[in-house]
């Protein structure tokens, strides 16, 4: 693959954009996930969003992407080998790691290096996965057929950070801070509601209704396909333009207040939707932050927490599985009870 | 090539036409869903495009059970085996790069390898991760799918079909109708040297999109394959831009089988869209066909997919029907490959290789690989060791563990005839939706079938989806005759499709028990009850778990006995809501599970 279709080209799917962005503000936020028809542009948002993101900084040979500077979160072969000289480091595009289907779990995980194993006789860790993911994002295509086990997995490991594999007489544990990033067809089947509301964000994407949006999506991707190279170019500026809004965006972060009337705001809303525990409320809050500092505020407000709502909290309603309103409706009722319309 | 859209146009030449296109670019297309029986008629069509394929594309056949090892590429075991190191060894799809995939049996193929198959197609590249190897390898190919499917519930997966640009049809066409001329590869060969060049204006790209919105198809990957389509279609009349005919024909083998409603005729002609008042006319000048009134681009290349849509789909759509049938064989998740050992592999345990298990090599070459150094200094003196590069005793031997999930899948047999439909419908579909909030969690699964009039019909197909659930209850309509024999018939046919596919199958029949329309579709009280009977007597033969729910208002004979001869648990709900008979159903399905029978 050459140059990915540019983030900043991708028409409409404001939602889907939006939710994306502030995973990559603050990836605290904890994973997306992303559902909708076919040919809405998933997945080429999410490979464009790797393009987009600004170059981060790595200890040279590490294979888990450790940063240079923040010492405190090292895997342990860091640890080890830097813990007198400075390491020596590079520049890498922010990982994107895509976790095909039918991926085995030793790959995912990380196995016993089978080649060291058998030529030397070594009991040596080989990274999988979620080792490259590390520091970055990890996307999962069609992320309600992949095996449950799998999934199981994968959620563990990003909410925790970290890395755990006992096999083969292997005993590691390496940092795996990701955001993970599902998307998938709801027509394929359903997730299972204990990790949908593992998922930080909840987008839904829609085939636009209106022809010249559909028009200008086919005449980008035309365009786009027939010179790759030449359409990146001509975006150049506006993706450096977002890329600059994230770098501002990361950097305001922790400066951006939450006052005790948004909390309350977040609170209020949650009780009226009825949604099972905590997490809600936290995902909102992180959401709303990561919103404001995108838009430059110092404050969070109730328009950024109008915003993300409807993505922080539609996959945690109690599912009335044949309400026809769908739940980002029963969100989006809620909020205008609250806020006024 | 020039032809436009016209009643001489025959079937044959359509799909004879679609062949050259693929032919002309793979990858570009995207690939042919080809629904056909095998036979003559497909044959020449697959011979011809074989003639029209340069020799040097590679052809690859995937069978319907290929292992994600072949097709995606794995550990090659002989290379590693032989070198003491790992060798990965490249798929099917890599094979086949710059040439054509042949899925045969496409129609019964699990939704997660198309899954696997779609995520190439979108990449270009297979990305392997697997067997403790990584791979990356180009892997541009176009998909022909053989669709041997003869109902509509069998399709092909959506995720693939939607990419695939060419949807042909050869199930009604004769021998005797596949005759025409026949492209060579080397005109194939000059065009695709020209298809790079060739441009396509904005006149093409607005009235492909507006024809694909007006035929109501979502997917925007449509109008693009279409727009690719247009292009190779002028490559190989040899002209250098689009021009109108080959937005047409583009049009007819692209947006028309793809159609989920006909174009509001009444807009057509009355407001054209703005875009397309400046439009030229003198492009349309080499057209034979006349061109409407006002000219439009849109106009013509909605003509020319209307004109393709084929006549049953007409009626169909004409009723608003199309919407249902576009997702049917969807949302099979999670099936797995058939075998004596089957189920889902959840690791691997040490233990012998035994008569059914199923050695996991990887694992098992994990296992010896820590040994191999002590292993092959102590073995020096025997000789079948020492030759060997790796040494792999009984001890190390690992078998692939498999769990079953025991899914089961609720089959409701509603009666929605005239003396029922009043006051059951509504709480029959209650019942539905509550037991399906209910497998939602358990992640079983709910199947629907309906019945009145003179037959019975398999409204809901057995699926975990709800947004199809939502949709197959929303259109059930109630009147009519009680053909029981047909529904009692439709339901054991259904759960023994159910249960040849490992899952537990129970059935709900909700029902007052009065028929009135025999097997044959007759009216009549007295025959219609006997063949209800008989039916009933089948499916007490055939061991299914039965809650039989008597919905008349007050406990009826007839009923009671069918019940009895059903061998079914016999429940009379005058008045109970649908939480009642969901909580009903729910107890019989444990009653199942813990005593067996019924």
């Amino acid at each position: 693959m050459s140059s990915p279709f540019p983030f900043s080209s991708i028409v409409g799917q404001d939602e889907m954009k939006m939710a994306l962005l502030i995973a990559a503000v603050d990836p605290a936020v904890g994973g997306v996930l992303v559902f909708g028809d076919r040919g809405t542009g998933k997945s080429t948002a999410v490979r464009a969003l790797a393009a987009l993101l600004p170059r981060i900084r790595v200890i040279k040979g590490c294979h888990y992407g450790c940063d240079p500077v923040t010492d405190g979160k090292w895997c342990d072969d860091c640890r080890e080998k830097y813990a007198k000289d400075e390491p020596k480091s590079a520049l890498v595009a922010v990982p994107v790691v895509d976790l095909p289907l039918g991926a085995t779990e030793d790959r995912v995980v990380g196995a016993l290096d089978l080649e060291r194993a058998l030529a030397r006789g070594e009991k040596a860790f080989e990274p999988g996965l979620l080792a490259r993911a590390n520091r970055g994002f990890l996307y999962i295509d069609e992320v309600n057929l992949l095996e449950d086990h799998l999934v199981d997995l994968l959620i563990d490991v990003a909410a925790s950070g970290e890395n755990v594999v006992e096999r083969e007489g292997l005993s590691v544990r390496h940092p795996a801070r990701f955001v993970l990033v599902g998307s998938g067809n709801p027509e394929e089947g359903e997730l299972r509601p204990q990790l949908l509301d593992r998922f930080g964000l909840s987008v839904e994407v829609k085939t636009p209704e209106d022809l010249a949006t559909r028009i200008e999506v086919v005449r980008r991707r035309d365009s786009y396909e027939r010179d790759p190279a030449a359409f990146v170019e001509k975006c150049r500026k506006q993706e450096e333009r977002l890329r600059r809004q994230i770098v501002a965006a990361r950097a305001r972060l922790p400066a951006v207040s939450v006052p005790d009337a948004a909390l309350e705001r977040a609170a209020t809303l949650c009780m009226a939707l009825g949604t099972d525990g905590l997490r809600g409320e936290l995902t909102l809050m992180r959401a709303a932050r990561a919103m404001a500092s995108l838009e430059g505020d110092s404050t969070v407000e109730d328009k950024h927490l109008r915003r993300v709502a409807p993505a922080a909290l539609r996959h945690r309603l109690r599912r009335d599985p044949l309400d026809e309103a769908g739940s980002g409706v029963r969100v989006a009722r809620a909020i205008e009870q609250l806020f006024g319309a | 090539m020039a032809e436009t859209a016209s009643a001489e146009i025959t079937a044959w030449q359509d799909a004879a036409l679609a062949a050259a296109l693929f032919a002309l670019d793979p990858a570009g297309t995207g690939g042919v869903a080809l629904r056909a029986s095998a036979g003559p008629v497909r044959d020449r069509w697959l011979s011809q495009l074989r003639g029209m394929l340069p020799g040097t594309d590679p052809w690859r056949r995937v069978p319907l059970n290929v292992a994600d090892g072949r097709l995606l590429g794995g550990l090659d075991l002989a290379a590693t085996l032989r070198s003491g190191r790992p060798v990965a060894e490249r798929g099917l799809l890599a094979e086949a790069d710059g040439g054509v995939v042949v899925l045969a049996m496409a129609e019964r193929l699990s939704s997660a390898t198309a899954a696997r198959l779609v995520a190439v197609l979108d990449a270009g590249e297979v990305c392997m991760e697997r067997d403790g190897v990584a791979l990356r390898s180009p892997a541009r190919i176009g998909v022909l799918a053989l669709d041997e499917g003869v109902s509509a519930e069998e399709n092909i997966p959506g995720a693939l079909l939607d990419r695939l640009a060419f949807h042909v049809d050869l199930a009604s066409l004769g021998i005797f109708d596949a005759q025409g001329d026949t492209i060579s590869a080397e005109e194939i060969g000059v065009a695709r040297n020209r298809l790079r060049r060739i441009v396509a204006g904005e006149r093409t790209i607005e009235s492909l999109c507006g024809a694909a919105m007006a035929l109501g198809i979502d997917s925007t990957r449509a109008p693009l394959l279409a727009l690719r389509v247009a292009r190779a279609a002028a490559a190989l009349a040899g002209r250098m831009e689009v021009t109108d005919a080959d937005a047409a024909l583009a049009a007819r083998l692209v947006l028309a089988p793809r159609a989920t409603r006909l174009p509001p005729v009444s807009e057509d002609h009355a407001e054209p869209p703005p875009a397309e008042v400046a439009a030229s006319e003198d492009a349309q000048n080499d057209q034979p066909t006349p061109a409407p009134e006002n000219g439009a681009l849109e106009d013509v290349v909605l003509e020319a997919a209307k004109a393709a849509i084929p006549a049953g789909l007409l009626a169909q759509l004409a009723q608003g029907g199309g919407a249902r049938r576009r997702s049917v064989s969807v949302g099979r998740a999670g099936q797995l490959l058939r075998s004596n050992k089957r189920g889902r592999p959840i690791g691997a345990m040490r233990g012998e290789l035994k008569a059914g298990a199923r050695l996991n090599v990887l694992e098992t070459l994990r296992a010896a690989a820590p040994w191999q150094r002590l292993r092959q200094a102590t073995a020096h003196d025997d000789l079948v060791h020492s030759r060997a590069k790796i040494s792999v005793r009984r001890e190390d031997f690992r078998i692939t563990r498999f769990k079953q999930r025991a899914e089961s899948t609720t089959i409701f047999v509603v009666d929605a005839s005239g003396s029922a439909a009043l006051n059951r419908l509504a709480e029959a579909k209650g019942a539905v939706e509550l037991l399906l909030a209910d497998c939602y969690v358990r992640r079983d699964r709910v199947a629907l079938i309906a019945f009145r009039g003179s037959n019975a019909e398999l409204l809901l197909p057995p699926t975990r989806s709800l947004a199809r659930a939502k949709r197959g209850l929303a259109g059930l309509p109630g009147g009519g005759g009680t053909p029981l024999a047909a529904a009692i018939d439709a339901a054991v046919a259904l759960a023994d499709a159910v249960r040849r596919r490992g899952e537990t199958p129970t059935i709900v029949m909700l029902t007052d028990g009065r028929a009135n329309i025999a097997r044959d579709g007759a009216q009549g009280r007295a025959r219609a009850e006997e063949d209800a009977l008989g039916a009933a007597r089948k499916m007490a033969a055939a061991e299914f778990a039965v809650l039989f729910v008597d919905t008349s208002p007050r406990t009826q004979p007839q009923a009671q006995k069918l019940a009895a001869e059903m061998h079914a648990r016999y429940l009379a709900l005058p008045y109970a809501g649908a939480a009642a008979i969901s909580q009903a159903v729910r107890a019989s399905a444990s009653d199942r599970s813990a005593g067996g029978g019924a």
